[in-house]
This record gives C-alpha cells, sequence and structure tokens, in this order.
C-alpha cells in the first residue's frame, strides 16, 4: 500500500529510468518498447476521460487513433512524394513537420469525436458501445478500400517526420518527444478531474438527474468530454503511425478499442496513472510471452479475469486503494 | 391576489390506458407549504416529474412565476429557480458530501465550462456549500463519502444540495421517507423555517409531518385533485376521508 503520488512518481519515473537504462546499455529496442508504452499510455489516458471520468464506454476509440494514423500518414505522404493534397476546393502541400501533424490530428480526432459524440450520446448502455463500435468499423472498411492511400496495404513512410531542433530518428529522442506529451496529458487529466468540469462530469456519470436539477446538461458534458478524448487518442495515433513509419486500416479495427480498453481495466479505471500501469504490462506481455508463444493473449485475458474479478481498481488499486473525500 | 410561484393548469398524462395525471390544476403562492397527499399509484411522483421535467404532460401547462416552462428541460427549470429533492436520493455516491453541495452550487452561480483550477479552491462556491451544509446539519460530514452516509444523512444532504441553489420554489418528493422519528421532528422544523424563504410543494406520507406542516393541503387520487384546503378543511372533507384516510365516512 503506498500513496497514490508514490505510485505515478514510480511509474513515471520508472518509464523514464527504463528508457534511459536502455540508452547508457544501447539496446534502442528497448527504447522502442518504451516509446510504444508511452504512446499507448497516451491513447488510453485520452480513453479514460470518457470511459474513467465520464463514465461512457466506448468501443470505438480506435476511430480516432486511425484519424491521427491517417492524418500524419496522408500529410507526410504527400511531403515524401512532392504531390499536392487535393482538398476539393483547394489544395495543400504535405508536410513532414511533427508539430503541424498533430494540430491536424487534434483537429480532426475532435472533429470526428464531437459529431460520433452527438449521435451515439443520445444512446446509453450496451447501445452507446455498439454505435461507437459501428463509427470505427466505418473509418476501418472505408481505409480498407481507400487505394489511394494504399488501401488494406497500409502507406508506409521512409522517414520519421521531424521536430524542430531534434533528430527524430535517434530512439531516446523520439522516445523523449512521446514521454512529455504523455506527462502533458497525464497532468491536463489530473488538472481536468479536479477541475470544475470534472466534478460536473463525474457527477453526470454517478447521478445524471442530479446534474440536471442543478441545471447542467448531461449531455453537453459528456459530449465535451467525448471530444476531449477523442483528441487525445488522435494525437497519440499519429505518434504511433511515427512510431512504426506506417498506417494501415488496423489502427480503426475493434481489437484496437479493445486494446485500449483492456489497458485502463488492468490499469484502474478512472485512475490517473492507470492507462499507463495498463500499457506496460501489455507492452511487457506482448513482448516476452509474445515471444514465447503465439497464444499469449490467453494470459493476457487470464490476468484481466483475476483483475476484474477480484481487483476492481486494476493494479492501481491494488497497490494504492483510493482514498475518498479530502481535507 | 398575487401570481402564484408555481402553478399548474390542467395537466393531464396517461400511460395506455392508465391515468396518471387529469387536468391537475394546483398552485403553490409565496410563503407557504402546499402539501400534496395520496394513496400509493395516485400519481403523485407522475405530477412531480411534469413539474420539474422528466415527463413531457399530454396536456396542460406548468408555469413558473407566471411564465410557462412546459416545454422547458430539467435544467432550464432548475435555472429558472426550481428545486427538487428525490424521494430516492440522488447523489454522487463516490463524492465528498462537500462535493455534492458544490456541484449545486456550481449550477446556481457558475458553468461547468472551467478546466484547471480545482473545484475546491472556489472559495465562492465553497462558501455557499457550506452554508448549506451547515444549515442542513452536514457541515461536520463534508469530507464523508456519500456512500458511507446513513440513509437519514442523505436525506439531509438532498436538502442541502436543493437550498444551494436558492431556488424561488421547493419541489420535495418525500423527504421524510426512511427518517426515524426524531429525524423526521428535525427536517419538519428545517421546513417550518424554509417557508419563508421559498414556499414549497412537499409530497409526503407521513400525515403527522402533513398536518404539522402544510397551509393548504391537496389530495390526489387516481390521478384527480379531489380536494383542496386548509388542515382542517381537509380532514373533515367526507370525500377524503373515504378515498383516502381509509375511515368510515
Amino acid at each position: 500500500m503506498i500513496s497514490e503520488r508514490m505510485l505515478n512518481l514510480t511509474v513515471i519515473g520508472g518509464l523514464l529510468a527504463v528508457a534511459l537504462a536502455a540508452l547508457v546499455l544501447d539496446q534502442p529496442f528497448t527504447i522502442t518498447l518504451a516509446t510504444r508504452v508511452a504512446i499507448l499510455s497516451l491513447a488510453a489516458v485520452g480513453l479514460n476521460i470518457a470511459l474513467g471520468l465520464g463514465g461512457l464506454v466506448s468501443f470505438g476509440h480506435a476511430a480516432f487513433f486511425g484519424i491521427g494514423g491517417y492524418a500524419m500518414g496522408i500529410l507526410a505522404y504527400h511531403a515524401q512524394t512532392y504531390t499536392p493534397l487535393d482538398l476539393g476546393l483547394f489544395t495543400v502541400a504535405g508536410t513532414k513537420s511533427m508539430p503541424v501533424i498533430w494540430l491536424v490530428a487534434m483537429v480532426l480526432s475532435a472533429l470526428a469525436a464531437l459529431l460520433i459524440g452527438l449521435l451515439a450520446l443520445r444512446t446509453s448502455g450496451v447501445y452507446f458501445i455498439m454505435i461507437t463500435l459501428a463509427f470505427a468499423q466505418m473509418f476501418y472498411y472505408f481505409t480498407l478500400s481507400w487505394s489511394a492511400y494504399g488501401g488494406e496495404d497500409g502507406l508506409s513512410i521512409y522517414i520519421r517526420n521531424g521536430f524542430p531542433g531534434l533528430n527524430t530518428l535517434v530512439p531516446i529522442q523520439f522516445f523523449g518527444i512521446c514521454f512529455v506529451i504523455l506527462c502533458a496529458a497525464l497532468y491536463l487529466f489530473h488538472r481536468l478531474e479536479h477541475a470544475p468540469f470534472g466534478l460536473a462530469l463525474g457527477s453526470a456519470r454517478q447521478a445524471p438527474m442530479r446534474v440536471e436539477t442543478v441545471g447542467l446538461s448531461p449531455m453537453r458534458l459528456r459530449l465535451v468530454a467525448f471530444v476531449l478524448s477523442g483528441a487525445i487518442t488522435g494525437l497519440a495515433g499519429a505518434l504511433f503511425a511515427d512510431l512504426n513509419r506506417f498506417v494501415s486500416p488496423t489502427m480503426f479495427s475493434w481489437h484496437m478499442s479493445g486494446e485500449l480498453i483492456v489497458l485502463i481495466i488492468l490499469g484502474g479505471v478512472a485512475r490517473l496513472i492507470g492507462p499507463v500501469i495498463g500499457a506496460v504490462l501489455f507492452v511487457v506481455l506482448e513482448h516476452y510471452l509474445g515471444g514465447m508463444t503465439e497464444f499469449w493473449k490467453i494470459w493476457l485475458g487470464v490476468i484481466l479475469l483475476l483483475i476484474v474479478l477480484f481487483a476492481r481498481g486494476g493494479v492501481a488499486g491494488l497497490l494504492s486503494p483510493r482514498k475518498v473525500g479530502h481535507d | 391576489m398575487t401570481e402564484p410561484i408555481l402553478e399548474t393548469r390542467g395537466l393531464t398524462k396517461s400511460f395506455g390506458a392508465l391515468v396518471a395525471g387529469d387536468d391537475i390544476s394546483i398552485d403553490l403562492r409565496k410563503g407557504e407549504i402546499h402539501a400534496i397527499i395520496g394513496p400509493n399509484g395516485a400519481g403523485k411522483s407522475t405530477l412531480i416529474q411534469m413539474i420539474c421535467g422528466g415527463l413531457k404532460p399530454d396536456a396542460g401547462q406548468v408555469r413558473l412565476m407566471g411564465r410557462d416552462v412546459t416545454g422547458d428541460s430539467t435544467a432550464s427549470r432548475a435555472r429558472a429557480g426550481l428545486g427538487r429533492t428525490f424521494q430516492i436520493s440522488a447523489l454522487a455516491m463516490e463524492n465528498s458530501v462537500l462535493q455534492n453541495a458544490m456541484l449545486g452550487a456550481m449550477g446556481a452561480l457558475d458553468h461547468p465550462w472551467r478546466f484547471w483550477r480545482p473545484v475546491l479552491a472556489r472559495s465562492d462556491l465553497r462558501d455557499r456549500a457550506e452554508a448549506c451544509l451547515d444549515r442542513a446539519g452536514l457541515l461536520e460530514l463534508r469530507s464523508r463519502r456519500v456512500a458511507d452516509l446513513s440513509h437519514g444523512e442523505r436525506r439531509q444532504l438532498e436538502l442541502a444540495v436543493a437550498l444551494t441553489l436558492q431556488p424561488r420554489a421547493f419541489v420535495m418528493d418525500e423527504p421524510m421517507a426512511g427518517l426515524g422519528a426524531g429525524g423526521s421532528a428535525r427536517m419538519t422544523e428545517v421546513l417550518d423555517a424554509l417557508r419563508a424563504e421559498a414556499p414549497i410543494l412537499l409530497v409526503e406520507h407521513d400525515m403527522d409531518a402533513v398536518f404539522a406542516l402544510a397551509d393548504r393541503i391537496s389530495v390526489l387520487v387516481y390521478g384527480r385533485v379531489i380536494a383542496t384546503g386548509s388542515v382542517g378543511e381537509i380532514r373533515a372533507n367526507a370525500a377524503v376521508r373515504e378515498a383516502y384516510l381509509g375511515e368510515d365516512a
């Protein structure tokens, strides 16, 4: 049993320490694994705003992850082929600049979250799950047949996009970018959770009637949460594509949506550090168990089952049970 | 006569063949407690939901301070000054007592689109919330989680959250339900003092409390108001005794 603050610092510090140790020991692949953890964590921190704080079980967050990925892929593709990107009314040039790509990825995923949210948030429970899933699957099948950008083969980007002043091809530098963004997102999550918005959103999850009778609209609170959530997951998608230098429709697949939910449940729903713990477990299992057996997900399933049955608060809940109340 | 604070005109609602509200016209005037009584299934909950916005009436109007609010959402009626308490507590169970009260203060004083500063550091909201908790006798328990409160304490918190709104009219759904004799007596005292601030439409099963508090009583049976009058008039009314109080007339 350790304090929540201690747990948060240990996990985040641990991730940084692993990457730095790998740098010293000249293990670039381990740095890549740590980067993968940071990016999956970021995607799940995004989902945790909707799922953890808002109680919105979105089974379609792959939509935003994929939109982020394709925003990166398409912009970089046009930059590397020196072809203009035709947007109907006008054309723009592609770009290899990460900040521009991130901005486009976040704006597009926020817009998609707004549209999906406007429709999906009219429902709740299993219908919400199904509608969000359906939207993500629409994107999946669309990109599967979108031959201009590789269709089911996906799109390779030969050189990682650039960030002013850094050499992103050096693994530790790209890790640094992802790590800083993850920390910023965690800080944002922390502020949101304790801000007036977080109180209203959490109350709308627990007692929507109450929120209405004090004059607030649960629907609007959820919509804003869903848009913020989508934008952060979209940013993670752009980084994920840059990590792999490859985008394909699998980023939109329902497996991806499911994995993000699994990460949060493993780590601890609505817990700040939950997504990071979940991502660490997931990547470690994927890498080490995956090296031993093709069927590693069976063991992931067993762990998930144990957590759901015996430790509802996830690993974060086991290590640092949530204290309630305040001073 | 001055305009009633809250008024229903001919509210009607049926669910299939069941008429839960039949031409209900009642009003709530400044400074009074108007109790609605009636046997189970008389349509009291339906009436409350039509007044507060959970149910749309088939016909009729709800007027708040002279304005027709029948088409308004629950949230906008709350902003217009309707303060409701629930029969079965609708509180954020994982949150603290203070957080629940501060939600009410946020609804009354501000908007929720603030994403950065901690809500507990908002002294304006906190002062309003703590003052209302104090009045409801809950200030000591402010950092307690609602899930850990007793049933009676939750009823007190229901009241405190409604107080934070400083509404123009209260609509209370069985505030005495599940309170022991002592709790019921304390709640009666609080409501007695409250009517000077804003009138109360009180739906209540506890007849002792109703007779002690009400300035007027309306009796609802099968969705119809069969009588409205003072405590004495209602006690003496033969139709009421037959239909509801269970005595042979």
